[in-house]
């Protein structure tokens, strides 16, 4: 078991139990803190991968902006107590079981299928750094590019009409 | 790695986002675990986007930017979370501003 190896089964015990953490604690404020772990955990997935770019993105994205705007929103509206209703046992046992069954139906699917022999490179591959990346997005990628500034501009403006007090 | 691995590794991580929207009825929870599903898609993106890089070079043509269009994909996908948990959380203000609650059991006018 090389360093690869242990680095990949760390961070996915990492991200799939602060996963569960996330579903499982009682504490919103805890639920939030739990899945920037996850997201970190994910991030160094794509390190691991050499896809240094989408890394940093994921870090400051997601870890850095979402996060600390679901912060804002628990602090704002002063939920941070226990406030969730108990609900009925057999709900949430036919939730749970549902998504156990997706699970079990799609890994016993994936499990014949014929990828048991491809790598995913780690450690190599240029693909996943900002050059080739940029490259890409500003030669093919332009027009995608420039409708998600559109759309930005879109959810800011919903926000704020939705938002706004009437 | 083998991309078996990243594949059943993002699997359980969707299948406990499913999971917690399913049984949780907190809206800001439901909503960070779509989060979760979101980012469960993107690992395995990336991973297979690794696949295709490795695939298409020892297949011969050697090309410099195989495998970049699947980690841009992964890109506007951020962008649009971004652009969606912003409108959402908004949603989830002015429905605690009308309800004084996140319950999203609340919600059920449309019902009868």
């Amino acid at each position: 078991m090389n360093v690869t190896q242990i680095l990949f089964w760390g961070l996915s015990v990492m991200a799939l139990g602060s996963a569960l953490l996330v579903v499982t604690s009682k504490n919103l404020v805890y639920s939030v803190l739990f899945l920037i772990i996850t997201f970190f955990a994910i991030s160094g997935h794509y390190i691991l991968l050499n896809a240094q770019f989408l890394a940093i993105v994921n870090l400051i994205v997601y870890a850095g902006a979402i996060m600390v705007l679901f912060l804002f929103v628990i602090m704002l509206m002063n939920l941070n107590i226990d406030t969730e209703p108990r609900k009925k046992k057999w709900l949430l046992f036919a939730g749970a079981f549902s998504g156990g069954c997706l699970l079990l139906v799609l890994v016993a699917s994936l499990k014949q299928a014929d990828f048991k022999n491809q790598f995913a490179q780690t450690n190599e591959g240029n693909i996943g750094l900002i050059k080739n990346l940029g490259m890409t997005l500003f030669n093919d990628y332009v027009v995608p590019f420039e409708v998600s500034s559109i759309l930005f501009l879109s959810a800011m403006v919903g926000a704020v009409v939705i938002g706004k007090k009437d | 790695m083998p991309v078996n691995y990243y594949v059943f590794v993002a699997l359980a991580l969707f299948c406990i986002g499913v999971v917690g929207v399913l049984t949780r009825r907190n809206a800001i929870i439901i909503f960070m675990c779509v989060e979760l599903m979101l980012n469960a898609v993107n690992l395995m993106l990336v991973a297979f986007s690794k696949v295709h890089h490795l695939v298409s070079n020892t297949a011969g043509n050697v090309v410099m930017g195989n495998g970049t269009d699947a980690q841009l994909f992964v890109f506007f996908i951020m962008v649009v979370a971004a652009a969606e948990v912003s409108v959402g959380l908004a949603i989830i203000v002015m429905l605690y501003r009308n309800t004084h609650s996140v319950d999203v059991n609340f919600l059920n006018r449309l019902k009868n």
